[in-house]
């Protein structure tokens, strides 16, 4: 029988269905738009029957509408837990960088979470405020990090709130410093505020890196210098929470 | 209420309209955290009833012990020696500081940067919203932390202030300070009240109090039975309303309460079955102030201690009744205050094991330590707390907030986790 593990994110929400007999899974991912129960009742159509575990922060939307269904919610912490010591037994850290949240778990050896860390109240650090950015340098949010790849020259940009730091990155822009350059500096931002939280857990290797952020080859490349080369991005690191969803409703 | 206590409310200056709405909001409020709650005691009757009246038939006994020349003394914390002022025949009264009211108000004489509470009485003071605070002949501050010590030098305009000087260590010269201090506010209290405190009165006052403390102690043994038997919410609740409500009136409902919550614990009857036992610690949490409680308990937890102001700090130790001349008796109050392990002592490391004994002996499986958004010294103290309790073996989380609903949902999604990770 299938297992349905869905992630409801501020940016997108993904689902995967995972068959427990074989343990084969497969994941869909749509946007989260501004009706996410419209995009929710997509997802979960054909659900019929199904456990579904609900994580993310509409979590509780869906235990709430789809009454029909038997479903139980867990946190985005313990899903990116779950599914990244199913994909990386070894894992003893997780950073997982949202849209709008981002948290760094500690694992025990058997997986299990022993401490976390997750930013409060605003965007500072998360996948919202590179999408701000994206867009006041007028560069495509897919293509942001390895615009900022392209920089040859270190500049600072030292506020973590997204609307000084679009100060900074004016006033740097209005000096003529290169966007490459900018944005670099945004980047190194985020990975500052990370290894910040990764320092007050603990932050023992190995470290996976999950959630949409995580598509970002600037942010990756940065982290894994400032870690010493120890971090795994595994492929997909955006559904790795509808992973653990659905694993918690397989497993004990 | 409204209708029949309104022209005491215009008398006593407060803005009515104002005023309305926000019993209006804690009406809703209450509803919603303690209303809809299953299975409650039948003893919260009183204090469902005491909170529907918090700011009508109290008042106006306050009002009417006012006109018979008795006086009324606000307070905002633990430290002032509520002895001397029942021995005086006065009535003292914890002041309103647990809702987010008059914030901008208050925001034109304090920085933005400053504690919730603090923020709170101000607000309620300039808002006119409280009716304690226009019903108190004194008002009495302490210098337990920067925030409050500056922010009665600005309140002192606005309603008459007398400050304690709080020690913030605990040698004999701090000792004296305080011995020092007490007595001037007994001179203060005799001052306002034109009452002379005796051996007599303040051994009254003294056997009033630590009723009042061993009643809540009594509490806090029954709640802590496996199943637990009542909800940290409403334990809370009791707790809170001690600090406005009549202590003979309190004391005696309190223990018809317990004699309840001791039936039910002998029929092993629980409240939160499978739920995670849990303790908070930290800054205290005043009248309305539910949120980080409600969050807890809606979150597949219970909670069944207060490590707290508003809670085991205020309650843990009683004044020694063994006095029999009016020195000695003073001697106990001051000895039993300088026992209160704040965050505004150094060093404090008694808090730290009281944290310790209290999760072991309440058989919690984690502590989740309160600190209000810009209040320094328990800010301070929660990574020695963390770290106390991670050697004990006991997992905590460390929560900041304040008293605004804009991060509910974030706090939902952490303390969640923690009952998750502990279960």
């Amino acid at each position: 029988m299938a297992v349905i593990g869905i992630d409801i994110g501020s940016r997108s929400i993904e689902r995967v269905v995972w068959d427990q007999a074989t343990g084969a899974w497969t994941w869909d991912k749509v946007p989260t738009t501004f009706d996410p129960l419209t995009q929710c009742r997509k997802l979960l159509a054909d659900a019929d029957g199904c456990p579904v575990v609900a994580t993310g922060y509409g979590r509780a939307l869906v235990a709430e509408h789809f009454a029909e269904l038997s479903v139980r919610t867990i946190t985005e912490i313990q899903a990116y837990a779950r599914g990244v010591h199913h994909l990386v037994p070894e894992a003893r850290t997780v950073v997982d960088i949202g849209g709008q949240d981002t948290k760094v778990i500690a694992l025990s050896p058997q997986g299990a979470v022993v401490k976390f860390e997750m930013n409060d109240r605003c965007a500072a650090g998360t996948g919202k405020f590179l999408e701000f950015m994206a867009t006041s340098l007028q560069i495509p949010l897919d293509s942001f990090g390895d615009f900022a790849l392209e920089a040859d020259k270190q500049v600072a940009i030292n506020s973590m709130c997204t609307v000084f730091a679009e100060s900074e990155a004016t006033s740097l822009m209005a000096r003529g410093e290169r966007p490459q350059n900018i944005a670099m500096a945004l980047h190194r931002a985020i990975v500052r505020r990370t290894l910040a939280m990764l320092r007050r857990v603990g932050g023992e290797s190995p470290v996976v890196f999950a959630g949409g952020v995580a598509h970002n080859r600037c942010v990756c490349r940065l982290l894994s210098e400032a870690l010493g080369g120890d971090v795994i991005v595994p492929p997909d690191p955006d559904v790795l929470g509808a992973l653990g969803a659905a694993l918690a409703g397989a497993g004990p | 209420m409204t209708a029949s206590h309104e022209a005491m409310w215009e008398r006593l200056g407060l803005d009515l309209e104002a005023h309305a709405s926000l019993l209006e909001v804690l009406g809703k409020f209450y509803g919603d955290i303690y209303l809809s709650q299953q299975g409650r005691l039948r003893g919260m009757e009183y204090l469902d009833f005491v909170l529907s009246e918090i700011h009508g038939l109290r008042i106006r006994e306050l009002d009417e012990a006012r006109a018979q020349g008795r006086k009324v003394v606000g307070t905002f914390c633990v430290f002032v020696p509520e002895e001397i002022v029942w021995a005086a025949d006065a009535i003292q009264v914890g002041l309103c500081a647990g809702a987010e009211a008059g914030t901008e108000a208050a925001e034109k004489i304090l920085p933005r940067n400053t504690c919730a509470l603090i923020k709170s009485f101000v607000g309620f003071k300039l808002a006119r919203l409280c009716p304690f605070t226009e019903l108190c002949d004194m008002v009495v501050g302490e210098t337990t932390c920067d925030g409050k010590k500056k922010a009665y030098e600005t309140f002192s305009d606005y309603a008459p202030v007398y400050v304690m000087e709080i020690p913030q260590m605990k040698r004999s010269e701090d000792r004296a300070l305080w011995k020092a201090e007490v007595l001037r506010f007994k001179q203060a209290v005799e001052d306002l009240t034109g009452r002379s405190i005796t051996a007599e009165n303040l051994r009254e006052a003294i056997g009033l109090m630590n009723r009042r403390r061993r009643v809540l102690q009594r509490l806090n043994r029954l709640r802590a039975a496996h199943p637990v038997p009542i909800s940290g919410r409403d334990a809370l609740l009791i707790n809170q309303v001690s600090f406005y409500d009549d202590p003979e009136r309190f004391t005696q409902k309190i223990h018809d309460l317990c004699d309840e919550l001791e039936e039910k614990v002998r029929r092993g009857k629980g409240v939160a079955d499978g739920a995670v036992r849990v303790m908070l610690s930290g800054c205290p949490m005043a009248v309305p102030n539910w949120k980080l409680p409600y969050i807890v308990e809606s979150s597949g937890a219970v909670v069944v201690g207060e490590e707290s102001c508003i809670g085991t700090r205020n309650t843990r130790d009683l004044v020694d009744e063994g006095g029999t001349t009016l020195e000695e008796m003073l001697d106990a109050i001051v000895d039993r205050y300088l026992k209160i392990d704040c965050a505004c002592f150094t060093p404090n490391q008694e808090r730290l094991e009281h944290i310790v004994d209290m999760a072991r002996a309440l058989d919690v499986q984690g502590v989740i330590h309160y600190g209000l958004s810009f209040c320094q010294p328990y800010a301070m103290e929660s990574f020695k707390v963390e770290k106390a309790l991670r050697d004990a073996g006991i997992p905590m989380l460390a929560i900041e907030t304040d008293y605004s609903m804009e991060d509910v949902e974030q706090l939902k999604t952490r303390v969640e986790a923690f009952v998750e990770m502990i279960r």
